[in-house]
């Protein structure tokens, strides 16, 4: 009975605890904020998107993306901790609140925006998928795939898209279906798949990590899908969705202004207006977004500008801007005005 | 008029007080009940609450809608343009199939350990000893992920270089591939024909244990079984014309067609699951025949029983008892065991319900039918396991 007692206490208690956080919609910020620091879901790690280097610091374009909403939010692009994710955790981890955003190369697309309870604020990085095969098999085209076996990550665009070309193109392949990178890229590796699939940003980053051997593996020139990948925040908290999507956008119009963290410091005086907003001299930029009015001076001086931020991660992995390029250099990288 | 009434023993005053053992179980009992049902329907209405606050789908809708995403080995028929809801059941079935097998496997292979571990023979109780402690001491999550890419992946050549050990038969990083018999009428009816000939096995050992128990006379139930069992498909596979076309694998493109397949994924995963599994079914069974005293032994040879019957009549009926509840629950182990499938490819139901709730974005439905599914096969397989522990139990008379 004494047992009994304990239990019907401990339920008790437990109880009042949850009814404390009863339906709590706390706006992000104000967690963010609270608690210091922004907690960021990025990928378990693909080299120019978001991987630890050799001394555990975390590089690339989506963890550009979260530095620069810490520097927007803290002044200080390093007030961020990551929470590597496969395809089929981000979600749930980005509902529950365990990350404030997700920059996870990420697709936008309709269902995720509606019945997913995820708002997609930006895109960072356009993509599309591809088919990287041996050199060996000596395939030249996706369409002379029928009858492979494919290795893909479950969760993800990339799997559906693959069932669709197939089923478009009339042809027959076997998937074979595993969670985490390293191991799918193990498995194509050691030949259980003619093909791996993925977005074409990924293949040419697993291509680039195996380092001598990157030229025994062709990209396949078909690119099957269009895959916007963007960060995505809850649904519901407007103000946090600013903070992000502006964040990105100060980046591409830093680069289209010529601001660059080297040259900021350079320009504070610089009589065009645009560039004024931009570094928070005129405006009220911040205060709009409910933070300070250098928000944007922080990210474009810790973080650098979108091109800069390109250049440094995902060009050492082998790709060039192509459609990411700026809409004014010939490719669709657009970005609002802030003003 | 009536004498006053005699004084009786006073009725025991109804007071209620927390110092009486009964009315403070029943109060606390309330008290927890009401507090889980109170915790249940809290966490259920904030969840809602949230989930509608955040414009998260919710309901069942989805499993009638095209599941898009291809399966790699399904038992029914299957494509990506069929319902979530199928690829649900493809994802039971495989669940079953990959438990049921490794269920059978690790019993014998168990069993087999079990024995040896007891063997007078030093070297070969030695090496069932060692096998055993190895075995349950590495996680098995870490012995799926050995077989499969260590041993399964890394050491078979690709389809084109296929180890060719037997006519027909090819060993590669795709898998073994076998010829297998092609389809037939022959074969449904052959099946049927095993199925009575179960069926009259079981009624004639009725009926020979009951002449046996009347007249003493013994009926040779061995040959007889066979000859049901094996006979009859036998007799359904002539009286079909005999087929005898095999389909025969055969590389074509960028792999083998025709013939059947064992993937590399289910084999990891069942060789993991029976070799895992079977170190704990060899203690089991070690543990049972140890508790049946040497003294039954020596008694039922005193009777003058051989020692193939003395194991049959005597040892093993007891021993029985000892083993199956602790067997029940390793076989329960091993269906809940296979979920670790999600990590080397093979499509169990969990793979395929995390893929759907991921693209569908409805993650309580989605663990709600794990669970539902789980609870359902162990449920079954303890009730299976209680009924024949209760009809192998001692009966006391
Ligand atoms: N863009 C696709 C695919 C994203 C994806 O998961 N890509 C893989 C391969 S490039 C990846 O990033 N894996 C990293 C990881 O699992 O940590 C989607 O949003 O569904």
């Amino acid at each position: 009975m004494k047992h009994l007692g304990k239990i019907a206490a401990t339920a008790a208690i437990a109880l009042g605890a949850l009814a404390g956080t009863a339906n709590a919609q706390q706006s992000t910020l104000d967690a963010v904020k609270a608690k210091g620091f922004v907690q960021c879901g990025v990928n378990t790690g693909l080299a120019g998107f978001s991987a630890p280097d050799s001394q555990g610091v975390w590089k690339g374009l989506d963890v550009d993306m979260c530095r620069g909403v810490a520097a927007a939010v803290f002044g200080d692009a390093n007030k961020v901790r990551y929470t590597g994710l496969t395809a089929q955790q981000r979600f749930t981890a980005l509902q529950s609140g365990e990350v404030d955003i997700l920059a996870r190369n990420t697709t936008w697309t309709l269902a995720r925006d509606t019945s997913l309870g995820l708002d997609f604020v930006a895109v960072n990085f356009y993509d599309g998928q591809g088919f990287m095969v041996k050199r060996t098999l000596n395939v030249k085209s996706a369409k002379e795939l029928n009858g492979a076996t494919v290795c893909v990550q479950p969760g993800t665009t990339t799997e559906l898209n693959l069932a669709d070309y197939f089923r478009a193109n009339r042809m027959q392949f076997r998937p074979v279906v595993i969670e985490k990178l390293e191991e799918v890229v193990a498995a194509y590796l050691a030949g259980r798949c003619d093909a791996y699939t993925t977005d074409a940003s990924g293949l040419a980053s697993t291509r680039s990590a195996q380092g001598a051997n990157a030229n025994q593996h062709i990209i396949l020139p078909e690119i099957i899908s269009k895959e916007p990948l963007g960060p995505a925040v809850r649904h519901g908290d407007n103000k946090w969705a600013d903070i992000v999507r502006w964040t990105f956008n100060v980046m591409v119009e830093a680069e289209e202004m010529g601001l660059t963290s080297g040259n900021i410091d350079s320009k504070m005086n610089d009589p065009n207006p645009g560039v004024q907003r931009l570094v928070g001299k005129t405006g009220d930029m911040g205060k709009m977004l409910g933070l300070e009015n250098n928000w944007s001076y922080n990210i474009i001086k810790q973080v650098g500008n979108y091109g800069e931020s390109y250049d440094r991660n995902v060009k050492p992995i082998g790709l060039e801007r192509g459609v990411n390029e700026l809409w004014s250099k010939g490719g669709i990288m657009y970005a609002p005005p802030v003003r | 008029m009536a004498s006053i009434p005699r004084s009786r023993p006073a009725p025991p005053s109804i007071k209620l007080s927390l110092s009486d053992p009964v009315v403070r179980a029943i109060v606390f009992q309330v008290l927890v009940v009401g507090g889980v049902a109170l915790l249940v329907w809290y966490l259920v209405s904030n969840t809602m609450a949230n989930m509608e606050a955040r414009k998260i789908a919710s309901g069942f809708g989805f499993l009638n809608r095209e599941a898009g995403f291809a399966i790699s080995e399904h038992s029914i028929d299957y494509s990506p343009a069929d319902s979530y809801f199928r690829a649900l059941v493809v994802g039971v079935l495989n669940t079953l199939i990959v438990a049921i097998l490794g269920i059978i496997l690790a019993t014998i292979l168990g069993t087999i350990i079990g024995i040896g571990r007891l063997a007078k023979n030093w070297l070969i109780s030695q090496i069932c000893s060692v096998y055993i402690e190895v075995m349950r001491n590495l996680p098995l999550a870490l012995q799926l992920v050995f077989w499969y890419y260590a041993v399964i992946l890394e050491n078979l050549p690709s389809a084109r270089e296929a180890h060719n050990p037997l006519p027909g038969v090819f060993v590669s990083s795709r898998g073994i591939m076998v010829p297998v018999p092609a389809n037939d009428p022959t074969y449904g009816w052959m099946l049927i024909a095993c199925l009575i000939g179960i069926v009259g096995t079981v009624l004639l050992s009725r009926w020979a244990k009951a002449r046996q128990a009347a007249t003493g006379q013994q009926f040779p139930m061995l040959r007889a079984a066979a000859g049901l069992i094996l006979g009859l498909p036998l007799l359904a596979w002539l009286a079909g014309g005999a087929p005898t076309v095999l389909d025969w694998p055969e590389l074509r493109g960028f792999n083998f067609q025709g013939g059947g397949t064992l993937t590399p994924e289910f084999a990891a995963l069942l060789i993991g699951l029976v070799t895992y599994t079977a170190a704990f079914v060899a203690e089991i069974v070690r543990s049972g025949i140890l508790a049946v005293s040497h003294g039954q032994t020596e008694a039922s040879s005193a009777l003058g029983l051989k020692r193939g019957l003395t194991l049959r009549l005597v040892i093993l009926p007891q021993a029985l008892r000892v083993i199956i509840p602790p067997m029940i629950s390793q076989y329960l182990n091993i269906t809940k065991n296979s979920s670790l499938a999600v990590l080397i490819g093979y499509p169990d139901l969990v793979s395929i319900a995390n893929t759907t709730l991921n693209q569908t974005g409805q993650a309580i439905e989605g663990i709600g039918i794990i669970m539902m599914v789980y609870l359902t096969v162990s449920l079954s397989i303890a009730a299976f396991g209680n009924w024949y522990n209760k009809r192998i139990a001692l009966t006391e008379r």
